[in-house]
């Protein structure tokens, strides 16, 4: 396939397509509008169908009727509208049904702003919604990736009968890129979807979709079940990108477009003869722990660069299990951290500039040396 | 000897867990016979909401989607929608219906959904064990309203049929009792009338019940049955509201827009730039400078 120039939110709604969803329900939110746009013009060529529902709540439950009729099924928004979706999310956990739900992230708590952020994080992987559940998330990093993750998406969803988050930024979702809708991506056997709702026919017995158990024991059992299904995806879907891990002193950890500043300030970096190592975690449940484990010897610190107050710096701890000494630098509320403050954090850390100093903008390091207290990288 | 009543196939053969008088069971097994009369059972899928009547998904005899508070009518949109030849069909309380889930019953009727809702009123939230719903009657008592309720407070009973009856989508909206064996049959008629109206692909249909709830209203279930004639009729008279012959007036006067200028008659101001054209310079977006 040759490559095409497209608008990150146009590239989710082209890739879903290519991958056979037929279904969108959605609501207007800037910085995704573009998807609920580009679906209402391209669904109807392909025999889908688009709704543009009256709230986020209601989009997310025609999700859940529609995933529960055995159809392939997506909905859209940013961080406040994924906020008013986290009820049907846990439905739709607890009915073990498949669906994707994009969420291009834009800053908060409350209305916030319209830039991009990544402040979601916890809501995305410690879960909104109520109960014991979990979504596999996937964070892209390039339109190129986004175009190969929402696709990929949409089996998983199947394969594990369970929602999959595509976690982007409002940076991915607003950008334009050549990307290759790609022939060659991975594809599963899927289970039949024999538990949809489509009317007997008169031919079996009744079907119900639901995520009711009243007997506190055959709830419990039930949630096992569910969680059966998330440890084998912390056993076979972590995804992560390494770079340049080896004889790396400092390694910064940092997921979607922030780990592309990173990549700038790397190359920065490297102009003066420093040398850092990445860690770019692509899926963010499972988290890639186990690339933590396995860090080369020369490593000393973890360096935690994110668009937010640091939300994946507990994941990072239970990853590191106090082996190294964990910093945070970030920009938040849609401020974008440039690849001059990571390098001039990654300085300040290796003691190459005066501790203590000013840095730019003082709410970028906000948050420094956080486990040191705890910490054993002394033993390394 | 002939058979004078037999269950209907519509409904699974179980027991319910509905408390001795209510009327819900009774609700149930009018929509199972009609689903069975009109031969559609098999292609049927029907969503139970969440109130005393959550475990319909046990009850009914075809395929079911279970809702979370309220939603049922987001939920029925996305099946219809994926399968248009499917019927399908909400069961709702007065709570699920009229309080938490105004926004989506107002506008899968405003969308036209071509589903069918059975509204069982019965005054009050039944499974939470008795506090004040939205229709609850001024004076009544409830565990939210123990003083009975008063409307300066808490305001006057909704008449969700008579505001659903409104909106141009509704196609077929009537309220019906069963409080005798009558009205049971005239019940039983216009639940059938609104599947017919569904069969037939013409859009949205409701049929309100005012139903009994013995249990929290602290009455036997005959005085149940007394009270839904004396004190609720009143207050919820029975009829039918909307059918695809009578829409409102002002539908007739709405075109559909054909070019960017005024609509004639509509009232509607011309749709500057809306219309053929990009929007985009007429209609500052979001992110360019207004607010979210
Ligand atoms: C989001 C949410 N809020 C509240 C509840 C608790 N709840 C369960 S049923 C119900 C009221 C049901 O009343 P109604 O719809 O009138 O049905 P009835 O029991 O009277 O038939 C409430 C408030 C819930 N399950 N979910
Ligand atoms: S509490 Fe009321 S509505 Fe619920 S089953 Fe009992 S009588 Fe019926
Ligand atoms: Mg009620």
């Amino acid at each position: 396939m040759p490559r095409t120039l497209m608008k990150g939110n146009e590239v989710i709604g082209a890739a879903a397509i290519r991958a056979g969803c037929r279904a969108f329900f959605g609501y207007p939110i800037t910085p995704q509008t573009e998807l609920p746009e580009y679906m209402a013009a391209q669904l109807p060529k392909v025999g889908g169908v688009f709704v543009q529902a009256e709230s986020e709540i209601a989009a997310i439950n025609m999700v859940y009727g529609a995933s529960g009729s055995g159809a392939r099924v997506m909905t859209s928004s940013s961080s406040p509208g994924i906020a008013l979706k986290q009820e049907g999310i846990s439905y739709i956990a607890g009915a073990e049904l498949p669906c994707v739900i994009v969420n291009v992230m834009r800053g908060g708590p409350g209305l916030g702003g319209i830039q991009p952020s990544q402040s979601d994080y916890f809501q995305a992987t410690r879960g909104g919604g109520n109960g014991d559940y979990r979504l596999l998330v996937y964070a892209p990093a390039s339109l190129q990736e986004l175009a190969d993750l929402v696709q990929i998406a949409f089996d998983k969803a199947d394969y594990y009968r369970n929602p999959v988050m595509v976690l982007a930024d409002g940076m991915l979702g607003q950008m334009m890129e050549p990307v290759e809708f790609r022939d060659d991506l991975p594809r599963m056997e899927l289970p039949a979807k024999d538990f949809a709702a489509t009317g007997t026919m008169g031919e079996r017995a009744p079907r119900v979709i639901n995520s009711l158990y009243l007997k506190p024991e055959e709830l419990e059992e039930h949630i096992h079940r569910l969680f059966a299904k998330y440890e084998a995806m912390k056993v076979n879907e972590p995804l992560v990108e390494t770079v340049g891990l080896e004889g790396a002193e400092i390694v910064v950890v940092a997921y979607g477009t922030t780990a592309r500043i990173v990549r700038s300030a790397m190359a920065t970096l490297a102009e003066e003869g420093i040398h850092i190592g990445l860690i770019r975690p692509i899926t963010l449940f499972p988290y890639p722990m186990g690339v933590f484990e396995t860090l080369p010897d020369s490593v000393r610190q973890l360096l935690v660069v994110e668009m937010s107050m640091g939300q994946m710096i507990d994941d990072v701890r239970i990853a590191n299990e106090g082996r190294l000494p964990i910093s945070f630098v970030g920009r938040t509320g849609g401020m974008v951290p440039t690849p001059a403050l990571v390098a001039e954090r990654v300085r300040e850390l290796l003691g190459a500039t005066a501790v203590g100093g000013a840095t730019e903008g003082s709410g970028a390091t906000a948050y420094q040396g956080v486990g040191t207290g705890s910490t054993t990288g002394g033993a390394r | 000897m002939s058979v004078v009543f037999a269950p209907t196939i519509g409904l699974r053969p179980r027991e319910t867990h509905y408390c001795p008088g209510c009327t819900h069971g009774l609700i149930h097994r009018l929509v199972g016979e009609v689903l069975d009369e009109l031969g559609v059972l098999g292609r049927t899928v029907g969503v139970a909401p969440v109130g005393c009547s959550v475990l319909a998904y046990d009850y009914f005899n075809c395929d079911m989607h279970e809702a979370a508070h309220g939603r049922a009518p987001a939920v029925a949109t996305g099946i219809k929608r994926v399968l248009p030849d499917r019927i399908v069909f909400t069961y709702q309380g007065d709570g699920d219906l009229a309080s938490i889930g105004t926004g989506e019953i107002v506008h899968a009727a405003h969308r036209s959904e071509n589903i069918t809702v059975i509204f069982v009123n019965n005054a009050i939230y039944g499974m939470t064990g008795g506090q004040m719903a939205p229709t609850t009657l001024i004076g009544q008592r409830t565990t939210t309203t123990p003083g009975g309720r008063d409307a300066a407070l808490t305001g006057y009973p909704m008449r969700m049929s008579e505001m659903l009856a409104q909106i141009p989508g509704a196609t077929y909206v009537e309220r019906v009792s069963v409080h005798s064996p009558v009205y049971v049959r005239k019940a039983k008629k216009a639940i059938r009338r609104a599947f017919e109206v569904q069969v037939a692909g013409k859009g949205f249909s409701l049929v309100e019940v005012l139903s009994s709830c013995p249990t929290n209203w602290g009455l036997e279930p005959a005085a149940a049955l007394d009270w839904i004639k004396d004190a609720m009729i009143p207050i919820y008279p029975l009829g039918v509201l909307r059918t695809p012959d009578d829409p409102p007036a002002y539908l007739t006067a709405v075109q559909p827009q054909s070019d960017g200028g005024a609509v004639a008659g509509s009232g509607m101001p011309p749709a500057t730039g809306v219309v053929g054209g990009d929007s985009r310079g007429a209609v500052p977006k979001e992110g360019e400078g207004s607010a979210d």
